[in-house]
């Protein structure tokens, strides 16, 4: 039986493959426009698929769909910049020196756990409510998590690696920056891309609470008008936005480093 | 000619674990010595102290004549696997030394030129002008070794380590390796100091077989290998008596050592047990 699709990890055609995943895709799509369409649930809670584009359209025809898109994917990149900028360097000095690792290691694994949204109000009273608000909260959620990983990536570079180095002369800056950084690059670009998803939920976090313009108010503000429909554009154009750039970063990783199998790939 | 590496009265011990325990022995310019034993007798330990990967806990490591601070050019190492550099080509592997400071620092183009000149010519020597600008991931792994190889001799060090760098072969490309090993280092007169398991390999490369004992580590017996010249060398070689002969000691040796030993009265009690259930 080593020939059916049901072996355990067995192998699939990846034309089969794409047709139960398109299959999926409109199997969802079709009970979501049944159950709306035969009346199962109140349009209040749930409404249709044609609604909800019908929404879209009048959305994006007013132009603030794609500002809104905008602003928010600004303040994405801005929290989610700041924090990797950050963490790139703290992380590789982390994973290279047990000293470093020894002195964060306490506080990072205490503020991992820290609930990032219970600091929206501390930072409201810090940072004010401007732009900067909304990126120190998607800060607060990425950038201890993100030095933890990436440390972890620097810490799996292979030991015969650095060592074969040593033996070569390399000095210890040199076995940071062209084997430590080079070697674990691969890997700390996939965290990258894995918490970029991450500063999406916090986006919506910092635009509940302190914002006038956003994906992430303009859900909020559908909510107050009883404008489901408008909800479920504002979500599922996050989630398009986010796949969008998972996929192209996926893309960029197998350009960039044809040479490594990425944990994502 | 004075020796090229003295290891003099070395011991290690890890938290309160004996690992090695007064080990001395010479070798001699040009000199194939190889480190064999029971697993847990310390020569990887032994082999990374001499690099400078770890540092001993009493006793000196001198390499011509100097005493040794920490790993160095003059001390190159090859590792058993994983040991390349994913993201670079063949011929960069090959050339990683060049990009370190201590080895560009006042160099003149001419001295820039005969680097360059000399990983080609290694390039050439181990059959990888095929593969000069494919990366490591599509190479098999007895490819892979030789350029760890190659890269390591780039620098033309005084003394090539080696820790079971055909360990993770399979046994015919370790054959392929062996001559293609030993055909170099006639070439480049090198100094090397070999561990492994594998008995066969250290009489076939080795001038001289050092066996360790395990419990602390130290030396059991050294014995001299008698072949013919390196060149001379062939695969039939190690069917003949003689060699057999002394393989066999040496197995003997280690076996003496290991401390493991099936014990037949154990054993026969484990089998009456299960046939009288039965």
């Amino acid at each position: 039986m080593s020939g059916s699709i049901w072996t355990i990890r067995g192998r699939l055609d990846r034309r089969l493959y794409l047709a139960i995943a398109i299959a999926s895709f409109i199997f969802w799509l079709l009970l979501w426009s049944a159950v709306t369409g035969l009346g199962l649930i109140d349009p209040l809670f749930l409404p249709g698929p044609l609604s909800v584009l019908n929404r879209f359209v009048i959305w994006l025809g007013s132009g603030d769909l794609l500002s809104d898109a905008g602003i928010s994917c600004f303040r994405v990149l801005g929290g989610f910049l700041l924090s990797a900028v950050m963490a790139l360097p703290l992380g590789l000095v982390i994973g290279a020196f047990r000293p470093v690792r020894a002195f964060c290691e306490p506080l990072l694994e205490f503020a991992r756990y820290l609930p990032a949204v219970a600091f929206v109000p501390v930072v409201l009273l810090w940072v004010g409510i401007g732009e900067g608000s909304k990126i120190a909260v998607i800060w607060l959620g990425t950038f201890f998590q993100m030095v933890i990983m990436l440390s972890e990536d620097v810490a799996r570079v292979p030991m015969p690696q650095i060592e074969a180095a040593r033996t070569l002369g390399a000095s210890n800056g040199e076995v940071v920056s062209l084997v430590l950084l080079r070697s674990a690059m691969p890997l700390m670009f996939d965290t990258l891309r894995i918490t970029l998803g991450w500063a999406w939920t916090y986006l919506v976090v910092a635009e509940l609470v302190a914002a006038n313009n956003g994906l992430g108010y303009a859900i909020l503000k559908a909510q107050r008008f009883l404008q489901t429909d408008r909800i479920f554009v504002g979500i599922i154009v996050i989630g398009v936005i986010g796949l969008a750039t998972d996929q192209f970063l996926r893309w960029m990783h197998r350009k960039l480093y044809p040479w490594a199998g990425g944990r994502g790939a | 000619m004075s020796d090229k590496l003295v290891v003099q009265g070395v011991g290690k011990s890890f938290a309160g674990f004996k690992a090695l325990d007064d080990i001395s022995f010479s070798v001699a310019p040009g000199e194939f010595v190889a480190l064999v034993g029971a697993s847990g007798c310390g020569k990887s330990t032994l082999l990374r102290i001499v690099a400078g990967l770890e540092t001993a806990s009493q006793g000196d490591i001198l390499v011509d004549g100097k005493p040794i601070t920490g790993p160095g050019r003059d001390r190159a190492m090859v590792f058993q696997d994983y040991s390349l550099y994913p993201w670079l080509t063949v011929l960069e592997n090959i050339r990683f030394s060049q990009r370190l400071a201590g080895n560009v620092c006042g160099e003149t183009s001419r001295e820039a030129e005969n680097a360059l000149e000399r990983s080609l010519l290694l390039l050439e020597l181990m059959g990888l002008e095929r593969v000069r600008d494919s990366h490591p991931n599509v190479l098999s792994g007895g490819m892979r070794q030789r350029v760890a190889i190659a890269r390591a001799l780039l620098s033309k060090p005084a003394l090539l380590l080696m820790d079971e760098p055909f360990g993770a072969l399979d046994a015919q490309t370790r054959e392929v390796m062996h001559d293609l090993i030993l055909h170099i280092l006639a070439l480049e007169k090198g100094t090397i100091l070999f561990v492994t398991h594998d008995v066969e390999e250290a009489v076939y490369l080795a001038d001289r077989v050092i066996v360790l004992a395990p419990g602390p580590g130290r030396i059991d017996s050294v014995w001299k290998i008698d072949l013919p010249p390196a060149l001379d060398r062939t695969q039939d070689l190690k069917l003949a008596p003689e060699f057999l002969a002394v393989e066999r000691q040496i197995v003997g040796r280690i076996r003496a050592t290991s401390g493991i030993q099936s014990d037949l009265k154990a054993l026969k009690r484990l089998t009456g047990a299960t046939s009288s259930r039965a």
